[in-house]
């Protein structure tokens, strides 16, 4: 998992990878958290493009996030998941706690 | 019913092998030549499934999980964990939506819907004290009904 912050845009950028289930969120949860706190972002951006495999723990992990980041006023972007990964967080109802969206794919940028 | 595979394993509760019983349904299913969706379907059932027994089963003690895997006529597969944990006191509640015994831990509450949603049907039978066995089925090469209505 990468964690970087970008000074111009307040975002947090956090390119989550491998497989999300109980046992791997618990680290990332620790991580993520003491960036939270450290920048105070105004968004934080979920990037899923890397990750293989999520379970309702990787829905947990976003709840948890997004009771630390309402009262701060800040936003979670759910950024490229893949389509199993999609059909949780709708089943989860996550649209209504985050954005999700998919990116431009690099090759449509001229 | 007739058997035409089976593949039984049991595991330390320990968190490192949620990702041991995904692996084991993986190779499991695959003679099965199952779509990409059932197979991530059924990774996350077991991952759920094995998750509840180590978190809310055994909650922080030792103890065993059993898993059984099953290929039945016509496609079928069957799922069955089985841990000798705590229980549960009352098995209604433990499958509403967003219900959780453990909020403080980021747990969503939404593993049952989950396994629901993922499978054609759940069986849960668990004796406060004593432990919970969940059977669950689905049947491969046919949209299973609750995804077909979204």
């Amino acid at each position: 998992m990468q964690i970087y912050y970008d000074t111009q845009t307040a975002e947090l950028h956090v390119r989550l990878d491998g497989e999300i289930d109980h046992h791997s969120s618990i680290p990332m949860r620790a991580e993520i958290d003491a960036a939270i706190y450290a920048h105070l972002p105004h968004t934080v951006i979920l990037d899923f493009s890397e990750v293989s495999f999520m379970d309702s723990s990787g829905i947990g992990l976003i709840m948890g996030r997004y009771k630390i980041l309402q009262p701060l006023g800040c936003s979670i972007i759910l950024q490229d998941p893949a389509p199993h990964i999609s059909r949780i967080l709708r089943l989860a109802g996550m649209e209504r706690m985050a954005s999700i969206r998919q990116s431009v794919p690099k090759e449509a940028i001229k | 019913m007739k058997i035409l595979n089976e593949f039984k394993c049991s595991f330390q509760a320990q968190s490192a092998n949620e990702a041991l019983a995904r692996a084991a349904v993986s190779a499991f299913l695959i003679p099965a030549d199952p779509t990409a969706q059932e197979l991530a379907d059924l990774r996350t059932v077991i991952s759920e499934a094995v998750t509840n027994a180590i978190v809310h089963g055994y909650r922080g003690t030792t103890g065993t999980v059993a898993v059984c895997l099953r290929m039945l006529p016509d496609r079928v597969i069957y799922i069955r964990v089985t841990d000798k944990g705590c229980g549960i006191p009352d098995v209604e509640k433990a499958m509403e939506p967003l219900y959780t015994s453990a909020p403080e831990e980021d747990r969503a509450g939404l593993g049952f819907a989950i396994m629901q949603t993922f499978t054609d049907s759940l069986h849960v039978r668990s004796v406060p004290g004593q432990g919970t066995v969940l059977t669950m089925r689905r049947r491969l090469g046919v949209q299973n009904a609750e995804e077909s209505a979204d």
